[in-house]
């Protein structure tokens, strides 16, 4: 059984070449990516990800569903900013319909959004301090991460593929004490952010491991496509809820944290920032959540015309797009995601070459990878 | 044969002589069980629910689970973290392999027992991992809980405690 035979020939030129295969199977690839590096001592000269390990066939199998059941399957994509992947397909096929969303159903839908992306980035650094050597973090990151999976599991009944969003609003409305729980978390959180920061933040050795590693420039980041954090750290100004608002972002007061150094402490910094934004955010609309309707009334079956639409949200990650076309039918004819994984991804090799192997850990951590958004 | 009748153990044939198995299974089986290494192999949703396992507030180390090995040679267990597609099914096959024996499966979530979300309409994706590896445990949940996982190791646990060590552990069937 060698099925890595062929490829390997590729990227091996002269007999000196040392090829190293890391993954399917590997800890610190968050998944099961799998990356060939040619190496020559310890410097990475080449490195070449291989896909498809876990193609589970999302958009074709979209294609089969209705455009109220497609959603539900990208909760799996991304499945650490499940609502967003969903929020993304509901504004995409609200777009198509043509249907207003109540108030109530947009402010909830921020809410949870911004919880997610707090959860996620509350998981990226438990998981970031593993794959550095600090066991730490994981605990910490994984005990307060645990306080918003509550909240989830009071409201949408699920902890991590929630499902909530639906085309024209959310699915059930808010658990009588979601308000009183969120209240009491972000005030506990907000003294835990400044723990985290005690850990990591300006430990000499963690300092030392990021600093200067992994850098990418603002015009590289451009044209690799990337998104989120990752081009944020590099001085990009791609934030999605400030460029192209959704949802009433637009009312909101919030900073998009940019650094321009672009190495794997500034991805890190700009991803601690947005926790402290996202606080922000929560604590704006927490008490003011306006009364009525959690969903527009919809048609049973939905039927959009015949077009195109595309939706593109911002999340955990970077950019979510998603491109949708109508036939008129009852199912979509087409659906494309724009995931940011996958742009993260190609962007490694020019990352890391020239660097150490040890460093390729640092920025696959801080790239934040979740291999089933590059695969779908 | 009178004598051994009463005794808590067996009389086994052995080339050479005969073999007495007494307490010894019990002593083997409290020690496998309470040792468990589970392999680190998630590949999508369950892993994270794997890992919530293995942190702060569920803690699988309470019951002996917490040495998660990144190499096959040194786990127990496989929990089976995620779906499994075609591409990766030759990789866990491999891993399964690698294993010493005894070794144990647990199929965590619904791609790992059927598929789940992605039985019909999906062209890549393994209906179920026993059409690969055999399975000790299954957990259903898109994703299950942590609490899931800790009673599927707990079952396993209980399943370890019933076994013999002159009998072979898993019939040879691959």
């Amino acid at each position: 059984m060698n099925i890595f035979e062929p490829e390997n020939k590729k990227l091996v030129e002269s007999e000196q070449d040392f090829v190293v295969n890391v993954g399917p199977q590997h800890p610190s690839t968050h998944g099961v990516l799998h990356l060939k590096i040619k190496l020559e001592g310890e410097t990475i000269k080449a490195v070449q990800p291989h896909l498809g390990y876990i193609h589970r066939s999302i958009e074709k199998m979209s294609e089969a569903g209705s455009y109220r059941q497609f959603s539900y399957l990208t909760s799996r994509m991304d499945y650490l900013s499940s609502h967003m992947n969903n929020q993304a397909c509901a504004l995409a096929v609200e777009k198509a319909i043509q249907v207003e969303v109540p108030e109530r159903a947009k402010v909830i839908r921020i809410l949870m959004a911004e919880l997610t992306r707090l959860a996620s980035h509350q998981l990226w650094w438990g998981a970031m301090g593993l794959d550095l050597g600090a066991i730490t973090p994981f605990f910490i990151g994984f005990r307060d991460r645990e306080e918003i999976l509550e909240i989830f599991e009071d409201t949408c009944g699920t902890r991590l593929t929630m499902n909530y969003v639906v085309p024209g609003g959310v699915m059930v409305d808010l658990h009588p004490d979601f308000q009183k729980k969120v209240v009491a978390f972000l005030g506990r959180f907000k003294k835990r952010i400044k723990e985290y920061d005690d850990l990591v933040t300006g430990n000499i050795i963690f300092e030392q491991r990021t600093k200067g590693v992994g850098v990418i420039s603002a015009e590289d980041a451009i044209s690799y496509g990337c998104s989120g954090p990752v081009a944020r750290a590099s001085g990009v100004s791609c934030d999605i809820r400030k460029l192209h608002p959704y949802d009433g972002y637009e009312k909101l007061e919030f900073k998009e944290c940019i650094e321009t150094e672009g190495d794997c402490f500034a991805r890190y910094k700009v991803r601690m920032e947005e926790m402290k934004e996202s606080v922000k955010i929560i604590e704006q609309l927490i008490d003011n959540i306006p009364e009525g309707d959690f969903q527009a009334k919809t048609k049973n079956v939905l039927k959009p015309p015949k077009g195109e639409w595309f939706t593109r949200v911002e999340t955990a990650r970077g950019e979510l797009g998603v491109y949708l076309i109508s036939d008129g039918t009852m199912k979509p004819y087409r659906v494309k995601f724009r995931s940011p994984n996958f742009s993260h991804v190609s962007a490694l090799e020019h990352m890391s070459k020239g660097g150490k192997i040890g460093d390729l850990v640092a920025i696959m951590a801080t790239l934040d990878l979740v291999i089933p958004d590059v695969d779908r | 044969m009178g004598l051994t009748d009463n005794f808590p153990g067996t009389v086994k044939q052995w080339p050479g002589g005969s073999l007495l198995v007494s307490s010894v299974d019990k002593v083997v089986n409290w020690s496998r069980s309470n040792s468990l290494w589970p392999l680190v192999f998630g590949t999508s949703c369950c892993a994270i629910e794997m890992m919530s396992a293995a942190s702060a507030k569920h803690d699988w180390s309470r019951f002996g689970f917490e040495v998660a090995r990144a190499t096959p040679r040194q786990a127990d267990l496989i929990i089976c973290a995620g779906t499994i597609v075609y591409k990766m099914a030759p990789v866990l096959k491999r891993l399964y392999d690698q294993m010493p024996d005894p070794k144990y499966v647990i199929a965590m979530g619904a791609c790992t027992i059927s598929g789940g979300p992605f039985f019909y309409n999906s062209y890549s994706v393994v209906r179920g991992i026993d059409h690969i590896v055999p399975v000790d445990v299954y957990i259903p949940g898109c994703p299950p809980r942590p609490e899931a996982l800790l009673h599927a190791l707990i079952e396993l646990q209980r399943k370890i405690k019933t076994q013999t060590v002159v009998r072979p552990v898993r019939p040879e069937a691959f």
